[in-house]
């Protein structure tokens, strides 16, 4: 049977949604027992929400004040000592899971899978490797713990209305402190955040200021919608890093993503591969984006996106 | 600090569309163009911008793989690292042993600082500084788009999902870079010719005695299932047409 540790994501105060994406993965595993672990300074609230997601059998806390910011050399030797009652341990795969993950699993000795996509029994799961371009299939040790992360844009978050027990557990580990927490810098924002926006209207280097990115703005206003970017339009700084969505960015599953002046290169579109409907407009018939959206549209996006904004009323 | 230690992968040049061979065994790489791992790149860049600064007084650059990394590392070499390592192996090995050896080359080379790429964009693992770390027992910063090194400390500046984070680590310490951290320096013809005399010291992976781990086996590659091509529409009322029958406004 599998006994799985999933690692919870969250702010201190909100459960990030990657945590109830990453228990639709350990779900999918047959027979799966679904502990989940809130390491941090205060875990009450937190814990409160992992304990309604369904399949969850119990919701582990591990309070200190060490854990306040997630580091992970402070928290992957709290993981390490509680992962012997496990067979798999899984975190999200963004830059929380990512960060932390192969650290436990390099002080359990053992490799990591990123970016789980799917699983077929226990031990086999599907990853892509080389931007999305290929897909790979592997076959993790039987007798060996499986630590991994999951590429939440492939699972959709497990329902509420669970009411797990939560308990608190102690553990006595030595911690580092040679990396400290200096702060941090969110974008505030009122829009949908990036990653679990239903819409995202999305611009690249056509936009050509920061200034015109007011056209993308006002068109995902209108929508309600979360607001993405091509690498080019971050390096460039019309928007601020966390918005770029692709290979080494966020990888996104919304049901509408609006591609504005996106030439569409490989490492854009590995992010996108999961959404609904694509939508692109450029002005270029030969541009890559136009061979994986649904809906085409080639044209000026300097005329075409406030015509789209102003109709949509 | 003494010594500054980088990690460069030989992968397929990013900007080539790889395909998977017809049985299903792997990835075709023959005649492929190979190249630095783009992080790498960046990992590299940012060391030898310290050293200029006067904040180290050597760059070594390491890669583990087969001969034919040489190339890459003659490429770091004329980029302007000093001395360049080649852990020689046929295939190149699994993760955690790729940070087992990096951890012996950190034992003999004594570096006050590790900097990796954050991924290669082969496997797309990022994971080989953060076990580095691990096994080390010091500090990681992942993702950096900014390093200030005063004294026995560094402070980082890191990519995440809700913006940006600022770390700050005890040296010696393990880096891996960012698309951001700045743009690397292309190489002119005379620092190509200078390189072929700069030392390559090749290491038989055997002879670091890595040990074994649990690998993880690839029973199959495949193509991702294409999307395919939709519609395209000649104007905006079109455009919204298409929306609402999808149900999407
Ligand atoms: C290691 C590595 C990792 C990378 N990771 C990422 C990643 O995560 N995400 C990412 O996005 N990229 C990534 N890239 C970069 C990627 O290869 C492309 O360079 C980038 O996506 C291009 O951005 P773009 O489409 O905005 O710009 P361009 O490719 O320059 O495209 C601009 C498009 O706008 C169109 N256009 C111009 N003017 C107009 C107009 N007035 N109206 C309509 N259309 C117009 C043009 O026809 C063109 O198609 C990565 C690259 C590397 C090497
Ligand atoms: N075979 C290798 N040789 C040298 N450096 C490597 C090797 N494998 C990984 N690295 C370093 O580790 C980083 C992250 O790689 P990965 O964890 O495989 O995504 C790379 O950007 C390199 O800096």
């Amino acid at each position: 049977m599998a006994k799985i540790l999933v690692i919870a994501e969250h702010d201190g105060s909100i459960l990030n949604p990657s945590t109830a994406k990453t228990i639709a993965c350990a779900a999918g595993i047959e027979g799966a027992d679904i502990d989940v672990v809130v390491l941090a300074a205060d875990a009450s609230a937190v814990a409160a929400e992992a304990a309604q997601l369904s399949s969850v059998s119990r919701v582990l806390t591990v309070e200190n004040a060490a854990n306040e910011h997630p580091l992970a050399v402070v928290l992957a030797p709290q993981i390490v000592s509680l992962a012997g009652d496990y067979s798999h341990v899984f975190g999200p795969s963004n830059t929380f899971g990512k960060d932390l993950m192969p650290t436990v699993a390099a002080l359990l000795g053992v490799n990591q899978i990123s970016d789980i996509m799917s699983t077929h029994g226990s031990h086999s799961f599907k990853r892509p490797i080389y931007a999305g371009n290929v897909i790979v299939s592997l076959q993790a040790p039987e007798d060996s713990i499986v630590v991994a992360t999951v590429r939440t844009a492939s699972y959709k978050a497990v329902a509420g209305g669970n009411s797990a027990p939560v308990e608190s557990v102690s553990v006595d580990v030595e911690l580092p402190t040679h990396t400290r927490f200096v702060g941090q810098e969110a974008e505030s924002s009122d829009r949908p955040d990036l990653q679990t926006a239903s819409r995202v209207v999305a611009g690249g280097r056509a936009l050509g200021s920061a200034e015109n990115f007011d056209l993308i703005y006002a068109l995902a206003d209108k929508l309600g919608a979360g607001v993405g970017a091509s690498r080019a339009a971050v390096d460039a700084e019309y928007v601020p890093n966390d918005t770029q969505v692709g290979q080494t960015g966020k990888i996104i599953a919304p049901d509408l993503y609006i591609a504005i002046g996106i030439s569409g290169a490989i490492q854009h579109l590995t992010g996108i591969k999961d959404a609904g409907t694509i939508v692109a407009i450029n002005k270029d018939e030969e541009a890559p984006i136009f061979e994986v959206a649904d809906i085409g549209m080639v044209g000026d996006l300097f005329q075409i996106v406030p015509e789209l904004t102003e109709a949509l009323g | 600090m003494d010594k500054i230690l980088v990690g460069l992968k030989r992968v397929v040049d990013y900007n080539v569309r790889v395909r998977v061979k017809s049985d299903g065994s792997g990835v075709e790489t023959d005649g492929v163009k190979m190249s630095i791992n783009p992080f790498d790149e960046i990992a590299l860049e940012e060391a030898l911008r310290i050293k200029e600064a006067g904040g180290a007084n050597e760059v070594v650059v390491v890669s583990i793989g087969s001969s034919e990394a040489q190339q890459q590392l003659r490429t770091g070499l004329a980029m302007g690292a000093d001395r360049a390592l080649l852990v020689t192996c046929d295939e190149a090995p699994d993760v955690l042993t790729c940070a087992r050896l990096l951890l012996e080359i950190v034992n003999r080379e004594q570096p006050g600082l590790v900097i990796l790429g954050k991924q290669a964009i082969d496997d797309d693992n990022a994971q080989t500084g953060q076990m580095l770390a691990a096994l080390w027992g010091r500090p990681q910063a992942t993702f950096a788009s900014r390093i200030e090194i005063k004294g026995d400390t560094a402070t980082v500046l890191r990519e995440v999902d809700v913006g940006m984070e600022t770390i700050e680590v005890d040296l010696p310490a393990v880096i891996t870079a960012d698309l951001r951290l700045n743009e690397p320096r292309y190489v002119k013809l005379p620092d190509i010719m200078k390189a072929k005399k700069k030392p390559l010291e090749e290491i038989a992976m055997a002879d670091l005695g890595a040990g074994d781990s649990p690998e993880i086996v690839h029973t199959a590659y495949e193509p991702p299932v294409a999307r395919e091509r939709g519609v395209m529409v000649e104007d905006v009322s079109a455009l919204l047409a298409a929306l609402k029958d999808k149900g999407l406004v």
